[in-house]
C-alpha cells in the first residue's frame, strides 16, 4: 500500500523547520524568508498532483534547491553556478550518490528523485520547477550519460 | 534558523490568497459553546466541529474535500464575525453559504430543508423527514442530523422530539439548550 498524502498541513508542519534552516544557510535569513515562501508555495501548487506520500522529505528540499539555484542563476545571468549550490544542496540517495555524483545538477536530481526515491515524472517536474515530460528527459539524458561513463 | 510567526502567517495568508487551498481552517476561540474549529471552501463553510483538536478534523477534511487542508485565519474571517454576532443575539441568520458537496444526495436534501428552519423556532424529527420528501424516515433524520458538517450555521439544534424532548446533539445536549436559549426557543 501506498503512503497516504497527509493533510498539507501536516506536511508543512513536519518540514518547515528543516527547509528554512536550508535556506537559511545558503541564502541568508533575509532572502530565506523569501524563499522559503515561494518553496513552499511551488509545493501546494503540485500538491494535489502527488501520487502518494512517500519520501515528501527529500521532495520538499528538492523544491527549496530549485529556488536557490534559480536564485543564484538571476544574480549570475551568464549560467555560471556557485559550488556550494551544486556540490551541496543536490538531493541525496546513498545508493546512487557515488554513482550520479558527476551528472549535471537538473540530471542526478531527476535520476536520483526517478530511481531512488521513485517519484513520477510529473513529480520530479514539479519539484524542478519544469513540467513531465522535461523531468523525464533530464531523467533519461542522465541515464545515457551514466551508461556511456560505465561503459 | 527558525520559521518566525510573522513569516509563517504571511505564508499562510498567500497560500489563501493565491486560491491554493481546498480547506482553510482556523480555530475560534471563546465562544459561549467553547473553542470551534471552522472550515471553508471556496464554495462556503464546510465544517464547524465542537472538537477544537485539528488532529482529528485534517485527515477528514482530506478526504473529504483535497489534501491542500491548511490553517489561515483570513478566509475564516468572515464566518468568525458572523459567530459573533450570532452569539452577541444580533444575527438570527447566517450569510455565509454552508458548502455540502461532500454529503451524501439524502444528506444534502435534509440538510437544505435544514436550512429553511428559522431562528427561534424548533422542529421535529418527523416533521423534517416528510418535507424532506421521507415521512418514514425520521431516524434516518436523526442521523443526518448527528452527522451535520455544519452545526448552528445548518441549525440541526433546532430539531427535537416529537415530545418535546431535546433527544440528542452531536455537539452534547448542554450545547443544544444553550443554543436554544439564546435563540428565545425555550425558557
Amino acid at each position: 500500500m501506498a503512503v497516504a498524502i497527509p493533510p498539507f498541513e501536516t506536511f508543512y508542519e513536519c518540514h518547515k523547520v528543516e527547509v528554512m534552516a536550508f535556506l537559511g544557510k545558503r541564502l541568508g535569513r533575509e532572502r530565506a524568508e523569501d524563499a522559503f515562501q515561494e518553496t513552499f508555495l511551488r509545493a501546494l501548487r503540485a500538491y494535489d498532483r502527488l501520487e502518494h506520500g512517500e519520501h515528501l522529505r527529500a521532495w520538499a528540499l528538492t523544491i527549496a534547491n530549485r529556488i536557490v539555484l534559480d536564485h543564484y542563476r538571476r544574480q549570475r545571468p551568464q549560467g555560471e553556478m556557485p559550488e556550494l549550490a551544486t556540490n551541496d544542496s543536490r538531493p541525496a540517495f546513498e545508493e546512487l550518490a557515488p554513482l550520479t555524483d558527476g551528472l549535471p545538477p537538473k540530471e542526478r536530481a531527476a535520476v536520483v528523485l526517478r530511481y531512488g526515491y521513485g517519484l513520477s515524472y510529473d513529480e520530479i517536474g514539479a519539484a524542478l520547477g519544469s513540467t513531465g515530460s522535461a523531468a523525464r528527459q533530464a531523467a533519461s539524458a542522465g541515464v545515457r550519460r551514466l551508461r556511456k561513463e560505465h561503459a | 534558523m527558525n520559521v518566525s510567526p510573522s513569516l509563517d502567517e504571511r505564508f499562510r495568508a498567500a497560500a489563501a490568497v493565491e486560491g491554493l487551498l481546498d480547506v482553510a481552517y482556523d480555530v475560534v476561540d471563546d465562544t459561549p459553546v467553547g473553542a470551534l474549529l471552522v472550515g471553508v471552501t471556496d464554495r462556503g463553510i464546510c465544517r464547524i466541529s465542537f472538537d477544537p483538536d485539528p488532529e482529528r478534523e485534517l485527515e477528514e477534511l482530506a478526504r473529504l474535500h483535497g489534501p491542500r487542508v491548511l490553517r489561515s485565519a483570513k478566509p475564516v474571517d468572515r464566518l468568525r464575525r458572523e459567530l459573533d454576532e450570532y452569539f452577541a443575539g444580533r444575527r438570527h441568520h447566517f450569510d455565509v453559504e454552508p458548502d455540502v458537496r461532500a454529503q451524501p444526495a439524502f444528506n444534502r436534501r435534509v440538510l437544505a430543508e435544514l436550512a429553511r428552519v428559522d431562528y427561534g423556532v424548533t422542529t421535529t424529527y418527523g416533521a423534517l423527514a416528510k418535507q424532506s420528501g421521507a415521512p418514514d424516515a425520521a431516524r434516518a433524520v436523526g442521523t443526518v442530523m448527528n452527522r451535520n458538517p455544519v452545526p448552528i450555521v445548518l441549525p440541526c439544534h433546532r430539531v427535537i422530539g416529537a415530545n418535546g424532548k431535546l433527544v440528542g446533539y452531536g455537539g452534547g445536549l448542554d450545547r443544544k439548550e444553550l443554543l436554544l436559549r439564546l435563540e428565545g426557543a425555550i425558557l
